[in-house]
């Protein structure tokens, strides 16, 4: 495994052809639409299945952009999975429908995940994500609001995305939307060492905000360490409770309860806090859990083991899904 | 909308006419920082309460979620201190507004070292440079409370970030009448051909006072030039001035350095290089004492640019040479 010596120009991902990992994810189903879900959700194995389908895209567009932020994407990915393809109400053909939710990925340096889950449902083509931090290309290292379909908002500066999610659920009460539509945050441990999301934690709610959920993303390591070295923000939990939300610490990795906290979530008379307990580089196991990958892409031969070890992963739930359907059907 | 004829901050004039676009517009909305009294939002916090969020002492917070209202078709206008709009939520307002070109407008009161009593900490002298300098940011600085209504009032209408800087002390007015319009942002208020007062803010009326004083004492003729958009600079203007006089005195009460000055230097210095000297702030913080004093202690004062266009113009025929490139602008 490895890249070639010399590359064609033009194109980055024409150069994949001849790479077994590099070449499109095989998929026969696109993901269900907002319009015609209705009687059906994806269960929690489909999800748990497009997350894997989520981090197969990242490594390979880290690898082939050469940078970016892998690991912190990739412990996002099972977050991201139940929220785009089950919990979120949108709609790629009309990214502007006023009634949507809006998603706001805090942590706007975990941009490839919200890429990947973007591309799968339309807002732009599966090609772009080839494009990722290459000059010229809609894919910007973190999320541009202008340059990306489906960003609603830019980002990449922590600590200011909930305060911004306050903003827009404000907005969506004054358009008496506060009912239907709801925002979800995505943070990091780092936007939790960010002074202003207290700011923000404390002003969701003091103005009563309802229609908001935060999921704290907390894998434990950050650029110069763990976070308990670097800077601990200790009980998360505890801390949102404190601020008068309503707060709840959950397995970020188990589809289930990501699933039931995040419908739950909109139930409620407070805004949310989700402490989604969570292994940096979820999903490939040279990264899961270890220091010295954040913001380091991987190299062509950690990509290559990263690529075959979540390709047989897709492979067996691909299988069993089917095995499933198989017996349903009889 | 009511013209002044005594001396009025223009602080007032942003709070008036606040009002007014709230009283027209469904979709303005108006963020403080537990300044609204100061900033004079609280006109607007009373009328339109559901339309109002005090964020307490929380900049950074305001600006982000001001960022979230307009992202979801809100016109904010966030009002504090220069101080802290531009000092301390100087990356809130990069990234959520002037990066994503969102149609927020900061009210920026106290400007300048005029607050007086509170001192060095709260006068903010670099916020010109500040907003200058970032991307897409238009800045704005009224001469006098009629301008500064019709300022506050056109702001509506645009669609780019705005940065607009208010004063804290009651000034004479320039304006008789609330103006038809901003214009190009540069105003020739006195017609002369010896020398120009380019000034802009509270400056104006002192530039004025100077051009007097110099017709008395030393049969000069000034022309004095009112800047109220210092970006985008409108370079025509200057340059007709420039051209006319062949030498310049710029007025502002803020550090030289980015300021006017510079904004007028670049003009001059690419395009007609004739001398351009400037009143301003040096290398220095600011002092308590009364707002006059304050301005007296540093030479913001009729008499101080009076005294450097003496200056400017004894050293005049020694300097100032027709140019020997560019445009013909005689």
């Amino acid at each position: 495994m490895g890249f070639p010596a010399s590359q064609p120009e033009g194109n980055p991902a024409a150069n994949l052809a001849g790479m077994s990992h590099l070449r499109p994810v095989p998929d026969p189903r696109p993901p269900t639409k907002e319009a015609a879900r209705g009687e059906r959700v994806p269960t929690e194995a489909e999800l748990e299945r497009w997350a894997t389908v989520l981090r197969i895209e990242c490594v390979r567009m880290l690898a082939v952009a050469k940078s970016g932020h892998l690991d912190s994407s990739l412990s996002a990915a099972d977050i991201v999975s139940a929220l785009y393809n089950r919990v979120l109400r949108h709609d790629p053909e009309n990214p502007g429908w006023a009634e949507r939710d809006r998603f706001v990925l805090c942590k706007g340096h975990a941009a490839p995940i919200q890429y990947a889950a973007l591309a799968h449902h339309g807002y732009f083509p599966l090609e772009d994500l080839q494009g990722l931090r290459k000059i010229g290309e809609p894919l910007q290292g973190h999320p541009d609001m202008n340059r990306t379909p489906g960003v609603e908002v830019s980002t990449g500066s922590l600590g200011q995305g909930l305060s911004m999610c306050v903003g827009i659920s404000l907005a969506l009460r004054l358009d008496g939307l506060a009912e239907t539509s709801h925002v979800f945050g995505v943070l990091s441990d780092g936007d939790c060492q960010e002074g202003q999301t207290w700011e923000a934690a404390t002003a969701a709610a003091h103005f009563g905000v309802r229609n908001l959920t935060a999921i704290v993303d907390y894998n434990h390591l950050q650029t110069d360490g763990t976070t308990e070295e670097v800077m601990d923000i200790g009980d998360v939990r505890a801390k949102f409770e404190s601020f008068g939300w309503d707060a709840v610490e959950i397995d970020g990795h188990d589809m289930e309860a990501i699933v039931q906290a995040l419908e739950r979530s909109r139930r409620l008379d407070r805004p949310a806090a989700i402490v989604a307990q969570t292994r940096k580089g979820r999903g490939v196991s040279s990264m899961e859990g270890r220091f010295g990958f954040h913001g380091k892409p991987p190299s062509p031969e950690q990509a290559g083991e990263a690529l075959d070890e979540l390709m047989a992963r897709l492979e067996e739930q691909t299988a069993a899904l089917h095995d499933a359907e198989g017996k349903d059907g009889e | 909308m009511g013209a002044k004829t005594e001396p009025s901050a223009t602080r007032n004039a942003y709070g008036d006419a606040l009002l007014e676009l709230g009283e027209a517009h469904e979709d303005v909305v108006a963020l403080d920082a537990d300044l609204s009294v100061s900033t004079q939002s609280a006109k607007f916090g009373k009328a339109f309460p559901d339309r109002f969020f005090n964020v307490g002492a929380a900049e950074a917070n305001m600006m982000s979620m001001a960022c979230g209202l307009a992202v979801t078709g809100k016109r904010p206008y966030c009002s504090t201190f220069a101080i802290f709009a531009a000092g301390r939520a100087y990356d809130q307002v990069r990234l959520g507004i002037a990066h994503n070109e969102l149609p927020v407008r900061i009210g920026a009161s106290h400007g300048g070292v005029s607050l007086g009593e509170d001192g060095a900490s709260h006068q903010m002298i670099e916020d010109i440079a500040l907003m200058r300098a970032m991307p897409k940011m238009t800045v704005i600085v009224p001469a006098d409370y009629n301008q500064a209504y019709r300022a506050t009032l056109d702001s509506y209408e645009s669609d780019e970030p705005m940065y607009m800087r208010f004063g804290r002390p009651a000034t004479p007015v320039v304006y008789d009448e609330v103006p038809e319009t901003l214009g190009p942002g540069v105003d020739v208020l006195r017609e002369g051909k010896d020398i120009s007062l380019i000034a802009t803010g509270h400056m104006v009326w002192r530039a004025l006072e100077a051009a007097d004083s110099l017709e008395r004492e030393d049969g000069v003729e000034a022309e004095v030039v009112n800047v109220s958009i210092i970006k985008p600079i409108n370079s025509e203007a200057i340059l007709e001035s420039l051209a006319k006089t062949g030498v310049a005195v710029t007025a502002e009460e803020h550090r030289v350095v980015g300021g006017l000055a510079d904004a007028v230097r670049q003009v001059a210095a690419e395009q007609h290089p004739v001398p351009v000297f400037a009143v301003g702030m040096g290398d220095e913080f600011g002092v308590s004492g009364t707002g006059e004093a304050c301005m007296e202690h540093f030479g913001l004062t009729a008499r101080g640019i009076a005294d450097r266009a003496r200056e400017a113009l004894l050293l005049k025929p020694i300097v100032s040479h027709p140019p020997l490139f560019g445009p013909d602008w005689t």
